[in-house]
């Protein structure tokens, strides 16, 4: 990765790599390793003292039910958003795939969701289905369904994977469509030579030949969901009713910010970060497997 | 204008020697030739001379200067790449002008110069294209412009033609080779193309695995290679290799497939042992009345027009590979058997083991 | 497609115009609210087509804000956005940059271990660290201002890994060409990196101009002046209000608002940005 013909070493290139090198000790290494050893702490209830507990906060962690139950919802939400808006979006990129004029144009009114922010993209949802005003919550009382997420758990959860998915859609469009686009044509016309209809085509040429980018789709929107869904969830539910709709990154913030209780809180952000961690070594260690755009 | 002048020049990547004890002395307003199979170390030794790879061992001298430690820059060369390696986001005319800039010319003297080297170029319609516009052989030339408008006392070319198609080469090499007598800068040229390097150099460097070996003329190297490498190198068809036993007086060497040559007198002196026996192509003749005759056996006949490529053995089908260059079109038939005849004088005997030139 | 079936063609576009609609729904909905006035978003059922109250509400929302919400007006929370994606946009592009340079042309002492340090910026969101990173802003001093707001956010592992693959199929032949003409490193990156990267460059700014206008939890945390607030943080504010006075019409006016920029981005430098969602994410 360096190349063949470079300059020599001098100060230039440490005075380079420094403003970088500042911003990620003192904002991401230090703060994280201020997190892990807090996660080893437990703080009085006035923060005037701290004992040094070891791996209490942790082992606390996995007996409380609550927590268990936060990670398991997390993963039923993160999973159900990648799904949705994958599932969405490889059905819209496959017909826009075959249909050769006015593709741009579709591609055009299906991506910009990509740039609405998830905070606002909660406001939006949170609006269609006001329990007293929304849209949908109108249509629904018309057909004779009660709808309330700010009393039903499970409708509130509903509405978080809505709105998240919603906005993840374009992203795996956009992927889906340019894999499908890259798969050249003689493959397919061979296929189609060898009497495969359009169905058959997509299920035995297309599908397998795009798997690489459904695989790195799928950890992008898990991850999507478990760290960037936070101001969908703020805007919509507040990880209510009931904690229904309460994920990790939630709690976090929650217990850290809200509950201060700060050991508790670390030793959550621990376990994040070794999700991080390994969301992105399998993602690099599949990456050289990824279609080539 | 300057001299350049290798002392014991060598260079090491860790414990791999790629290039040892070269020693040269290049004359002013020469144009040298550096040839070579591709990983003899050639390119290294014209990027030595450029200082875009450090020298390891020895010492090269441009002028009076010696550059070993100098930057690219301050050696006062200029080089023509491979790939041309011209700036894709800047006009021809800015590529030409960047190192004029640089070394804060005056703006209206960098238009002279650069407008003056457009026209000897012929590339003045083009100043304000940018190099994706332009044709290999147009790009071709704003390389050599970047080079010529610095006004450097020596010029370095890097097989600068080998991304051109076999036409636009040959045009290119002749225009070179008449810049470069007119400008009459001290010139060294990287090619592995041996007719490029015949045709263009005043004198050849022949390097093979890092080491020189033969220096000369275009025709001594012809005449005289000193090794098998540099004889089967230049020329081509490259010259035939026969292997042979000596008679014990040395005065015949005998061949597998029957044949057997009468060696004259500066050819003798090696009796009684193997060697390999070197005739061009070129040099073999149809001739039933020569004095030195032997017969091949005609396997494969390609008509080029201006000459007949025989493919075949010499001697009976058990006899070594050989390839005939006759004169003009020739009706030669599968299987027939030809009678050469070969001039004492071009034929050339090697050491089998060590490649050396035996006659002397 | 390979054969000519009109009839699969025809569903192929009914489904895309199917899918286009339920994607706008949203916004539609949001465009029609932003153009009535208070009165008739309270009336059930909420109306389907627009009325003639859009200039009165843009007016009202950019300039007067949301009466009881105690947020500023929308344009100013607009101008602070505006501020913060600026920031962290050229702030990410210039230091991963050059730090891309030093990496890929230097050769010197813990390039590696630098080139590691980097990495790990990308298993370290600020989702995951944001106790201890608010702390350090406090401790800084950092609270309350553009840059608070912004510096945390511009160390970019994806940025620099992006620049290091464009610089490494630069052409050596460029450098050399460079050398010989007598430029020195920075000459270099000036005159001859940066400009054969600037489409690269124009691509990640979109893409980090939509990250960085579109930020949220962050400048939840570090700022709690009224006068640091941004839109996407504003909208939240007003939905709390929400709750007791319902101003939809308003609220999705500064929706409507607070998406306008990034998605003119998206769908006018759509080409850009493909290529920036692309390349950042290989």
């Amino acid at each position: 990765m360096l190349k063949r013909v470079h300059f020599g070493s001098s100060w230039l290139p440490f005075a380079l790599v420094a403003p970088q090198i500042l911003i990620t000790v003192v904002f991401f290494i230090w703060p994280a390793s201020q997190a892990l050893y807090q996660s080893l702490l437990v703080e009085d209830a006035f923060g005037l003292s701290s004992e040094f507990v070891w791996f209490d906060n942790f082992i606390e962690l996995f007996g409380d039910e609550h927590y268990l139950g936060t990670f398991q919802r997390t993963i039923f939400f993160s999973f159900s958003v990648a799904f949705l808006s994958m599932a969405f979006a490889l059905t819209l990129a496959a017909m826009a795939d075959r249909v050769i004029k006015g593709a741009t144009t579709y591609r055009t009114f299906l991506i910009w969701p990509y740039a609405v922010a998830p905070v606002v993209s909660g406001a939006l949802w949170v609006f269609m289905f006001d329990p007293t005003l929304g849209i949908f919550t109108y249509t629904l009382g018309a057909l004779g369904y009660e709808w309330n997420h700010k009393l039903n758990g499970g409708e509130a959860m509903f509405l978080v994977i809505v709105a998240s998915a919603w906005k993840q859609v374009a992203y795996n469009f956009l992927f889906f469509l340019a894999a499908m686009q890259s798969i050249p044509k003689s493959l397919i016309e061979a296929a189609a030579i060898d009497g495969a209809g359009p169905t058959r085509r997509f299920t035995s040429i297309i599908l397998p030949l795009i798997s690489p980018t459904t695989f790195f789709l799928m950890v992008i929107n898990v991850v999507f969901a478990f760290f960037e869904t936070f101001g969908i969830i703020h805007a919509v539910t507040q990880g209510g009713p009931a904690k229904a709709t309460e994920i990790l990154v939630y709690k976090v913030f929650n217990d850290g910010f809200i509950g201060l209780d700060l050991g508790g809180s670390a030793a959550q952000s621990v376990i994040l970060m070794l999700i991080v961690i390994s969301l992105t070594v399998i993602q690099f260690r599949y990456v050289e497997k990824k279609v080539e755009y | 204008m300057a001299e350049i002048h290798l002392r014991q020049v060598g260079k090491s990547y860790g414990e791999v020697e790629v290039l040892q004890g070269i020693d040269w002395k290049i004359g002013d307003g020469e144009f040298v030739v550096i040839v070579g199979p591709s990983g003899c170390g050639k390119s290294t030794l014209l990027r030595m001379i450029a200082g875009l790879e450090s020298i390891t061992q020895g010492e090269i001298s441009i002028g009076d200067r010696v550059v070993n430690d100098l930057e690219p820059a301050e050696r006062d060369i200029a080089m023509v790449f491979q790939n041309y390696a011209l700036y894709p986001h800047m006009s021809v005319y800015n590529n030409m002008a960047y190192g004029l800039k640089i070394r804060g010319i005056p703006k209206d003297e960098i238009e002279r110069r650069v407008k003056q080297t457009a026209e000897i170029l012929e590339i003045g319609d083009y100043l304000t294209r940018a190099p994706r516009q332009l044709s290999g052989g147009q790009r071709q030339r704003v390389a050599m412009g970047r080079a010529i408008v610095r006004e450097p006392s020596v010029f370095l070319f890097d097989e600068p033609l080998s991304n051109l198609d076999a036409k636009l080469r040959v045009q290119m090499r002749l225009e070179i080779k008449k810049l470069q007598q007119r400008l009459g800068i001290t010139s060294v040229y990287v090619t592995h193309d041996q007719v490029e390097a015949m045709t263009l150099g005043h004198r050849l460097m022949v390097l093979n695995g890092g080491h020189v070996e033969q220096l000369g003329t275009p025709i001594e190297l012809y005449e005289r290679p000193l090794t098998k490498f540099v004889a089967g190198f230049i020329g081509s068809p490259s010259m035939n290799f026969l292997e042979a036993k000596m008679s014990e007086d040395g005065s015949k060497a005998h061949f597998t497939g029957g044949n057997s040559l009468e060696l004259p007198a500066h050819l003798s002196g090696h009796g009684d042992r193997r060697v390999s026996v070197g005739m061009r192509p070129e040099h073999l003749l149809l001739d039933e009345n020569g004095s030195n005759t032997a017969s091949a056996t005609v396997h494969v006949v390609e008509h080029l027009g201006a000459d007949t490529l025989v493919h075949g053995t010499f001697g009976n089908d058990d006899g070594p590979e050989l390839v005939v260059r006759l004169d003009g079109i020739k009706t030669i038939g599968q299987d027939e058997v030809l009678t050469l005849s070969i001039d004492p004088n071009n034929i050339h005997l090697f050491d089998p083991d060590s490649g050396k030139r035996l006659n002397t | 497609m390979v054969e000519h079936r009109p009839i699969v063609t025809l569903i192929s576009h009914l489904v895309l115009i199917f899918g286009v609609a339920i994607i706008a729904f949203p916004i539609w909905i949001t465009f029609v609210a932003s153009t009535h006035e208070a009165a008739r978003m309270v009336q059930i059922p909420l109306p389907l087509l627009p009325g003639d109250q859009f200039f009165k509400n843009l007016e009202q929302t950019l300039f007067k804000g949301l009466e009881g919400a105690g947020a500023p007006p929308v344009g100013f929370m607009m101008v602070n956005s505006l501020i913060m994606a600026l920031m962290i946009a050229g702030g990410k592009i210039a230091i991963s940059l050059i730090s891309a340079f030093a990496i890929v042309y230097f050769k010197f002492p813990f390039r590696m271990g630098f080139f590691w340090m980097i990495f790990i910026t990308l298993m370290l969101p600020v989702e995951v660290r944001i106790l201890p990173t608010f702390e350090v802003v406090a401790n800084l001093g950092m609270l309350n201002t553009y840059w608070g707001l912004s510096i945390p956010l511009i160390a970019s592992a994806t940025a620099t890994f992006m620049f290091r693959q464009v610089f490494l199929t630069i052409p050596d032949e460029l450098l050399e060409a460079a050398r010989i003409d007598g430029a020195g490193p920075m000459r270099f990156f000036i005159d001859i990196l940066v400009p054969l990267s600037r489409t690269n460059i124009a691509a990640l700014f979109v893409i980090l101009f939509i990250y960085g206008w579109n930020q949220y939890l962050w400048p939840l945390l570090v700022t709690t002046d009224q006068s640091m607030y941004t839109v996407v943080m504003g909208i939240k504010q007003m939905l709390e209000a929400a709750e007791q006075s319902p101003d939809w019409h308003q609220i999705m006016m500064t929706s409507l608002l607070a998406m306008l920029p990034p998605v003119f981005v998206v769908v006018f430098m759509q080409r850009l940005f493909v290529k920036g969602l692309t390349e950042t994410e290989k």
